[in-house]
């Protein structure tokens, strides 16, 4: 009988002792960061979606559309699209002929840098393995994981057009839907 | 069971009616669990009632199945890896390793120490975080609602550490075949020895505030109690074994990576019951604090990926491998199978949460459906890894 009424004694006791706890805490700041007014401050760490590095000239990527990065790919959410060869003039031409006449191999023109660099954020997992991969380091990641948008469109892009936008070069909307994509093409 | 045809449909489909057709008379079948396209667990368990009591339970799995082994063949062996993260969202860093670990296996490839290290340190800090994720919603199932925003309050210290090697803060997607892909950087190990006494401190306040309370006291001794001869026969592994008295870490029985090395003790509890899984779990997370401690203090400097570690068009030469790690929930394996092809021929995964969830037919049997709730939760299912 008193070992059961000590038995009650030591269990409301339990229940003083989590109490003092909530106390405790309950008397300490706020843990919380309320969001849209407050932002954390470690977000530099974090992936956000992939952009292109430039290279010196601002608003000019790094990349050199080898297309390691598409074929590295868990998702299939890349395609490099690579310049088409310019169409030599005349006199290019003539020195083209003279220099297979001679047995040379012509020197290949065309830029390196790609036309296009469609990036899919709505497959990709953010792996981080095109980056891995790519041999001259043309990729990064955005430390913005606030990105959202309206439609899935938004999510479409073309990194080049995104380079060139954040070089203040052309005004245009960072975000290319695909049949805008073709028209432009 | 009902036979008239206007309202046959609403006996439920094809899994409820083959369950009614043993029912006894006047028993109630009701399906158990958040069971909603939407939901993100999906767990489904078809429980047959008798009043209060549960006559039979069945769980119907298959509603999360993502075909991860299935895309493990239509991929190369690093083009898999994010996919382990989302195996298990609780502990997505032990099944990175299983992975890796079969994969380094069958290529014959050697890891450099610290990246050894890194791997110890990270998995132990995710085992916390899926420990601290589990109390949390193992308290709010039972209807205790403050806990899970202290568990959080630590978590999130967590993440904040695992962010800043891996770039995310749930799906991590870290290992890599021969290494990891990014070095602790000073930060990071700075924020982990401020956490580890920070942490030690607050388990003594997880005591004062939950575990001694006599309400959940009375909620979970002596309820599910699982003998070590059931454990053997549905292969369970990790916490719930050991909440039963078996002592079978993989660390320790299959030893693997710098473990040996360390100096940490196995858990284990004779009460058999919910409270036994609930000690172990965390005691455990007390010995995953000594686990880190003691690596951060031995990790060489060093290479973290090997030279000329593997690319994505690596091939896994032909060969098969088995790497089994000891995850949050219990023994993760991977079994893969490679006939030197450009994927990998065959991968199976083993979910520690499959045969975990197994027990629960048989433990469930007689006991009264709000403790059933109590025994699914103790045994720490995250429906994502049992469906893989």
């Amino acid at each position: 009988m008193i070992k059961e009424a000590l038995n009650t004694m030591s269990d409301l006791w339990s229940l003083m002792v989590g109490l003092r706890v909530t106390k405790d805490y309950f008397l300490e700041p706020q843990v919380t960061v309320r969001y849209p007014w407050v932002e954390v401050n470690n977000i530099a760490s974090f992936k956000g979606h992939l952009e292109l590095v430039s290279a010196k000239a601002p608003g000019k990527p790094k990349c050199i559309s080898c297309g390691m990065c598409a074929l590295a790919c868990p998702s299939n959410c890349l395609t490099v699209v690579k310049r088409k060869a310019p169409k030599p003039t005349p006199e290019e031409e003539q020195a083209l002929a003279e220099a297979k006449a001679k047995g040379e191999k012509p020197k290949d023109k065309t830029p390196k840098d790609p036309e296009k660099f469609l990036y899919d954020y709505t497959l990709c997992s953010l792996c981080g393995t095109c980056m891995e991969n790519c041999p001259v380091g043309a990729l990064s990641f955005t430390g913005s994981p606030y990105l959202a948008g309206y439609s899935r469109d938004d999510f479409h892009f073309d990194l080049v057009q995104v380079l060139k936008n954040q070089a203040g070069l052309e005004g245009m909307d960072a975000s290319v839907a695909p049949e805008a994509g073709k028209s432009e093409a | 069971m009902t036979t008239n045809p206007i309202i046959d449909h609403l006996a439920g489909d094809f899994y409820t009616q083959n369950f009614a057709k043993t029912a006894g008379e006047g028993n109630l079948i009701l399906n158990l669990g958040p069971q909603h396209p939407s939901t993100h667990g999906v767990l489904r368990v078809v429980v047959e009632l008798d009043g209060e009591y549960i006559m039979r339970a069945e769980p119907v799995l298959g509603y999360l199945h993502r075909m991860h082994e299935k895309m493990a063949e239509v991929k190369t062996a690093a083009q898999f890896i994010p996919n382990m993260g989302r195996v298990d969202y609780g502990h997505a860093l032990g099944w990175n390793w299983a992975f890796v670990g079969a994969a380094e296996k069958v290529g014959g490839i050697e890891v450099p120490e610290r990246a050894e290290y890194i791997r110890v340190i990270t998995c132990e800090l995710n085992r916390i975080a899926s420990h601290l994720l589990w109390w949390g919603a193992y308290l709010l199932d039972l209807g205790a609602f403050t806990p899970i925003m202290y568990a959080f309050d630590d978590r999130e210290k967590i993440l904040d550490i695992l962010q800043i090697p891996t770039g995310s803060r749930l799906t991590y997607s870290y290992f890599r075949i021969g290494g990891v892909a990014q070095d602790l950087n000073a930060e990071c190990i700075r924020l982990i020895q401020e956490f580890i006494p920070w942490f030690r401190a607050r388990l003594p306040m997880y005591k004062d505030l939950v575990s001694d309370n006599i309400i959940l006291r009375k909620r979970i001794e002596n309820i599910g109690v699982i003998e070590q001869e059931t454990c053997r026969r549905f292969g369970a592994t990790g916490p719930v074994a050991r909440g039963s008295g078996i002592n079978y870490d993989v660390r320790r029985a299959v030893p693997y990576s710098v473990y040996p090395k360390l100096d940490f003790e196995v858990p284990t509890s004779d009460l058999k019951c919910a409270r036994g899984r609930y000690d172990v779990r965390m005691i455990e997370m007390e010995q995953s604090l000594r686990i880190i401690e003691q690596a951060l203090e031995m990790m060489p400097e060093g290479e973290i990926l090997i030279k000329g570690a593997p690319k994505p068009s690596w091939k896994v030469p032909k060969g098969e491998g088995y790497f089994a790690v000891e995850g949050a929930r219990g023994k993760i394996g991977a079994y893969v199978v490679s006939d030197g092809g450009k994927n990998i021929y065959r991968t199976k995964l083993r979910a520690p949460g499959f045969c975990n969830l197994s027990l629960f037919a048989e433990v469930s049997k007689g006991t009264i459906l709000a403790d059933a709730v109590a025994i699914l939760g103790s045994l720490d299912l995250i429906i994502p890894e049992i469906d893989r």
